[in-house]
């Protein structure tokens, strides 16, 4: 990443890439991956084969983990901002999800659950589900930003409402889709074997890089989530910017309800996006980004997001079931959360100093 | 020990990294005195309270306390009372809200039960004997700051204490306040408590104090019997230079003359803000070098946030070259051309965790929009061209400000500030803390920028800096102006009596 | 309670602006938990005006009170945990496995529920209080953790048939004189379950520690000011430990008594009771800044709460979501009115 880089002694360079953002995730997924080939080298294995539709397309874990983990990923660019600038995260995802695929699926039945043909185009239901996903994100900034509540207080009246409302949304109805239209977003288009969610992540991530590349969004919400006072005094608009972000997110949400609703053709209000925060957040954290906000690697949080899927995926082919998954997820927040904790980070300078002195000695 | 000293402090050195903060500094505190602790920023009263309430330990040095035999040792603040010595910080450190008797007789006890209603007795005896107006049973919040302040010592008194440190308790209290402050004082002194008592108001000194200690740099400068100390002597002690030097430091700035019917660049009348200063009116020209002084607190700072929109604005106007503007926050000040290097280098200055080049561009930054970011490679451009013109010393552009000296990370701020190219520069103590070179390349900078024709306004605690910088000083005393000096009476003399506050 | 006795002159605003943080929260609960349940005895009559529906209140209620109990204190000490749902449910699961499948003892099973709560409040309090980490994190992990563990012990839902179980779910405490007459004139006695009995039990307790103990003094002083307490010489980080232990060994009573409410182990037990138990202790006037709170508060929180989601049930707003939406409608409510009360003290 760094330009200015000088070139010092082969053991700074050691030091060098441990202290890299990029480290962290990347041990964890060399772990994850010896791990896997000592159990079964198998699951590397990636085939191509034809679905049910009659298309070639290629499966395999590895596969699996491009395909669910782009979900997270996106999801994971939102997150990263939102924690930068306000230095606490939105548990509300899963929530919001659920609504925007809700409002997705109410624009396309327009009132009847079994159409025959889509009330309107996808695009404009998308882009409807977008705006009212980032409303929902603006609420969750306003209580942050103007009332000061810390994030995670204030995402919580949506993470308890949130799953009410999208089902309130369709009347509490199942509406089913039929058009293949919808189902190309979270499956493959024809004659594409690689599964759509990672090209839309791809692009998602490409837009986020000239974001980053052509505006100021990320010298902003950094310098608010460092230094609020600083960042008023140099002319900036912390409350705005705080807000922003949480725009940013619910954007992601809304591309994500559209990939969960695509793959399904339909929605589960109570099922859909379960425990995505969580995950979301987890790919943060493993990204080496201080979930106390300030400065981000926006690239770190991504393939924070892929080695998660990664460990996910790892538990399932180990027959953890869907619903004991968290269990194990919660230790690596623990064991992430308690290593680059400042109290630990300073016992542990200080047992390599007194180390050090002794090998001296 | 003799009889009527209760607390000796001998040779006391600590170090912090770079820095040596007391060097051999003695302190000698009577029974049923109040001894004034006096000094300018950094020179070390504070690091002082500190070792002697167990905040930091002491590299070298006794302290002997009456009726302890020998030197004893004291790790924490919680070891400093147990031996009888209580410490009333500016920022009071009750707990708003829990009772007035819950906050008398809390954490001084273990166990688990309290007897309550002889708590409350005993609080309400404690408060009718010391004549604190407040009952037991009321909650802290609902007292008014004095009272808080009051109740503080009280604690400290019912706590047995022989020596009672008030550091700076009076900065947030209004006059009447400070009276009913002052009667509990020499109340307690006549019981034969000794009182160090720190503050940045003169008049209270002299209204309430037997004896002062001066300190400058980290070394003791003497201690004085109030009487023998007038308060123009006492200013030049803290600034350390002798009022008979009149050798005076000549000012390097041109002789600045104003000319007839110049319209100021930046013209303020009747600002204030919500940080506690009277109105004030202001005005400076093109190129001019003026300064704000007097002593910490007196409210220099709060006048150029005012101008600057740092603080809410509640009133007054300001006129930018003679057309009215509307300044509220910062944004509108940087669209007029104002720059403001801020007093508080790590709360309001640098962005940390950023880079030097991040934190260079990022005023400029902000005036361009949202929209208009600089490419990567103007980042760096500007940013070495920057860090050579300033020789700003760091490893690369992308090295993180806050690793940098403080000497250094200033310049940067500095950097910042200069490359939204302002009309009007204001440095709020731009040289505290940094060594003392790069302190003569800001003044240096200062008298440069204002030959090619820019406005700055410059604020130091060091009066020879002012003097040999500045062409006009506003004089600040107790938060309102109190005098401008320009010409012939700029000298140091006459700036620390005005300070001082006249012939008194 | 009235530790109010300054120079409350004037009129009436005047004695609200005198009031303290704690007492005006309260206050605004109080008035609304009333004017709530009078309006819906006034509008909906039926079974708002028996008593029973008071009790059935409490009755559906009484695990929640507990874990808002603990809420209430970990958050007057300045902190939060969301896992107390997460441990009910595992408390629930473990005791319900424990009975039918392994044939234990009730007795034994009371001990297991303290047991988990103590291990969940001791290692989060520890991460907490002496490794700082931020709580919201600390028991989020905790949560999912709970919830994990919780189908790890048991993947399907199921009925406990342990005897002396049973028999001790079905006792209950007869209230005498407040009882009513069904259609076919006979007399129903008006009853709570036990409970209610342990949850009006744990209320009274953490009434008199946080109001008369110097622990209890301790979570207020550490919650209004860390640096203030610190500086009085109190063991912060201790403090902060034991609002946390406490609050674990809450979540474990309220868990069994969540048990013995529902009679079975199930993974989806207590969904969202967190939120629920915050949302209440918040509506208690309890606030998130810390230092400010109130048990009794709590109590009303809870009932209010409680009051407010029946009254949507029995206008025919039936459905789930209205329940959902109401709920955090109030959670959003009242953490706005908290965000104004915090800004008219610092004027």
């Amino acid at each position: 990443m760094q330009k200015n880089e000088v070139k010092k002694s082969n053991e700074n360079i050691l030091m060098r890439m441990v202290r890299n953002q990029m480290f962290i995730p990347l041990l964890a997924l060399a772990v994850l991956a010896i791990f896997n080939l000592i159990a079964d080298p198998s699951v590397f294995k990636i085939t191509l084969s034809e679905n049910s539709a009659g298309n070639p397309v290629l499966s395999g874990l590895l596969i699996t983990v491009l395909d669910n983990g782009s979900e997270l990923a996106i999801l994971a660019i939102g997150m990263t901002l939102v924690t930068a600038a306000s230095g606490g995260q939105d548990i509300s995802v899963g929530a919001a999800v659920a609504i925007a695929g809700s409002v997705l699926l109410r624009m396309l039945c327009g009132g009847n659950s079994r159409p025959e043909e889509l009330a309107m185009p996808i695009i404009v239901a998308f882009l409807i589900s977008c705006v009212v996903a980032m409303l929902f994100g603006a609420f969750n900034g306003v209580l942050v930003a103007y009332f000061k509540i810390q994030p995670m207080i204030a995402t919580l009246i949506l993470y308890t409402a949130g799953r009410s409302i999208a089902a309130w949304i369709n009347n509490n109805e199942l509406p089913v889709i039929t058009d293949p239209g919808l189902s190309y977003f979270g499956g493959f288009i024809p004659g594409i074997p690689i599964p759509t969610p990672f090209f839309i992540a791809m692009i998602c991530v490409l837009i986020m890089f000239l974001v980053l590349k052509f505006t100021n969004l990320g010298l902003y919400t950094q310098a608010v989530g460092i230094n609020e006072n600083s960042s008023r005094l140099n002319g900036l608009n912390p409350q705005i910017i705080k807000i922003i972000s949480f725009v940013i997110l619910g954007l992601c949400v809304a591309v994500v309800g559209l990939i969960k609703v695509s793959r399904v053709q339909s929605i589960n209000y109570s099922v859909i996006a379960k425990d995505i925060e969580m995950d979301a957040i987890l790919a943060v954290a493993l990204g080496g980004n201080a979930l106390s906000g300030g400065k981000f690697n926006m690239a770190a949080s991504i393939f924070g997001a892929y080695v998660i899927q990664f460990l996910t995926q790892t538990l399932y082919k180990f027959k953890v079931s869907a619903d004991a998954l968290p269990a194990y997820k919660a230790v690596v927040v623990i064991i992430l959360v308690v290593i680059s904790a400042p109290t630990v980070k300073e016992w542990f300078g200080k047992m390599t100093k007194k180390f050090k002195v002794k090998e001296v000695a | 020990m003799k009889d009527n000293i209760v607390l000796q402090m001998k040779n006391i050195h600590k170090s912090f990294p770079g820095v040596r903060a007391l060097q051999g500094v003695d302190f000698t505190l009577r029974k049923g005195e109040i001894h004034a602790l006096m000094g300018e920023n950094g020179a070390g009263k504070s690091t002082l309270i500190k070792v002697l309430t167990g905040v930091y330990s002491k590299d070298e040095g006794d302290i002997l306390l009456d009726g302890h035999q020998g030197p004893i040792a004291i790790h924490s603040p919680q070891d400093a009372q147990k031996v009888g010595i209580s410490t009333v910080y500016q920022e009071i450190t009750l707990c708003p809200n829990l009772s007035v008797a819950e906050n008398m007789f809390i954490g001084r006890t273990s166990g688990m039960g309290q007897n309550w209603k002889k708590v409350n007795s005993d609080t309400d005896k404690i408060l009718k004997s010391l004549d604190i107006p407040a009952t037991a049973t009321q909650q802290l919040e609902t007292c008014s700051l004095a009272v808080q302040q009051m109740i503080a010592i009280a604690r400290a008194v019912d706590m047995d204490c022989k020596v009672l440190i008030l550091d700076e308790p009076t900065s947030s209290l209004d006059e009447q306040e400070v009276e009913k402050l002052f009667t509990l004082m020499r109340d307690l002194r006549s019981r034969g408590v000794g009182i160090v008592f720190v503050t940045h108001f003169l008049d209270q000194v002299y209204e309430v104090c037997d004896r002062i200690t001066v300190m400058r740099d980290g070394q003791l400068v003497g201690e004085y019997e109030i009487k023998d100390l007038p308060r123009v002597k006492l200013v030049s002690k803290m600034l350390g230079k002798e009022l008979d030097d009149m050798s005076d430091i000549k000012g390097e700035q041109k002789a600045y003359e104003r000319k007839a019917g110049a319209v100021p660049v930046l013209e303020a009348q009747g600002r204030v803000s919500d940080a506690g200063i009277k109105p004030f009116d202001f005005h400076i020209d093109k190129g001019e070098v003026n300064g704000f002084t007097g002593l910490l607190g007196s409210g220099r700072s709060e006048c150029v946030r005012a101008i600057f929109g740092a603080d809410r604005v509640t009133g007054g106007t300001i006129k930018m070259n003679g057309k009215p503007v509307k300044i509220n926050k910062a944004l509108d000040a940087m669209k007029n051309g104002i720059a403001y290097l801020p007093e508080d280098r790590k709360g309001d200055g640098i962005v940390g965790d950023l880079s030097v080049r991040e934190n260079i561009i990022l005023a400029q930054q902000v005036l361009r929009g949202f929209f208009k970011p600089f490419s990567k490679a103007k980042q760096y451009e500007i940013a070495d061209e920057y860090i050579k013109l300033l020789s700003i010393k760091t490893a690369s552009a992308d090295t993180p400000i806050k690793s940098l000296s403080g000497g250094n990370q200033q310049k940067v701020i500095l950097a910042r500030w200069l490359f939204t190219h302002p009309e009007y520069l204001i440095l709020d103590e731009p040289t505290r803390g940094i060594d003392v070179g790069t302190k003569v390349d800001i003044q240096k900078l200062v008298l440069k920028l204002a030959s090619e024709g820019m406005s700055v306004t410059f604020i130091s605690s060091e009066l020879d800096e002012m003097l040999r910088t500045c062409s006009r000083l506003v004089v600040m005393r107790d938060r309102k102006v109190v005098g401008e000096l320009s010409g012939d009476d700029l000298n140091q003399s006459k700036v620390m009596s005005t300070i001082a506050g006249g012939d008194k | 309670m009235s530790n109010n006795k300054t120079k409350a002159s004037g009129g009436f605003l005047d004695k609200l602006n005198n009031l303290t943080d704690t007492n005006l929260l309260l206050t605004i609960t109080v008035v609304i938990f009333f004017l709530m349940y009078i309006g819906a005895m006034i509008f909906q009559g039926g079974g708002f005006l028996k008593a029973q529906q008071f009790f059935n209140l409490l009755n559906t209620n009484a695990a929640l009170i507990v874990l808002a109990c603990g809420l209430s204190l970990v958050m007057i000490t300045g902190g939060i945990d969301i896992s107390v749902g997460g441990v009910t449910a595992l408390v629930s699961m473990c005791c319900a496995v424990y009975l039918d499948h392994m044939g234990g003892n009730v007795f034994v099973s009371v001990l297991v529920a303290l047991a988990i709560g103590l291990a969940f409040g001791a290692f989060q309090g520890f991460l907490v209080a002496y490794l700082d980490i931020q709580p919201f994190i600390v028991t989020l992990a905790g949560m999912f953790f709970a919830r994990g563990m919780t189908t790890i012990v048991n993947t399907k839902p199921f009925n406990v048939a342990n005897e002396a179980f049973t028999k001790l779910k079905m006792t209950r405490v007869i209230i005498p004189g407040l009882g009513s007459v069904n259609r076919k004139g006979d007399y129903i006695d008006a009853y709570v379950e036990i409970g209610v009995v342990v949850a009006l039990l744990v209320v009274v307790v953490m009434f008199c520690l946080l109001r008369w103990t110097k622990l209890g003094r301790s979570f207020y002083a550490v919650g209004g000011n860390r640096q203030s307490a610190l500086m009085l010489g109190i063991n912060v980080k201790r403090t902060r430990f034991l609002s946390h232990l406490l609050c674990g060994l809450l979540a474990g009573i309220g868990g069994y008594v969540y048990f013995l409410h529902v009679g079975s182990g199930s993974p989806s037990h207590a969904m969202g009771a967190e939120m629920d138990a915050i949302a209440s202790s918040i509506i208690g006037g309890t606030m998130l800044t810390g230092g400010v709170g109130n048990i009794a508060g709590t109590l009303l929180g809870v009932m209010s709460l409680g009051t407010i989601l029946q009254i949507v049930s029995a206008a025919g707003l039936g459905e789930a979501w209205w329940v959902g939406i109401t709920r955090a409608a109030m959670l959003c409510l009242f953490l706005i009115v908290q965000s104004l009360v915090m800004s008219r003290k610092k004027k």
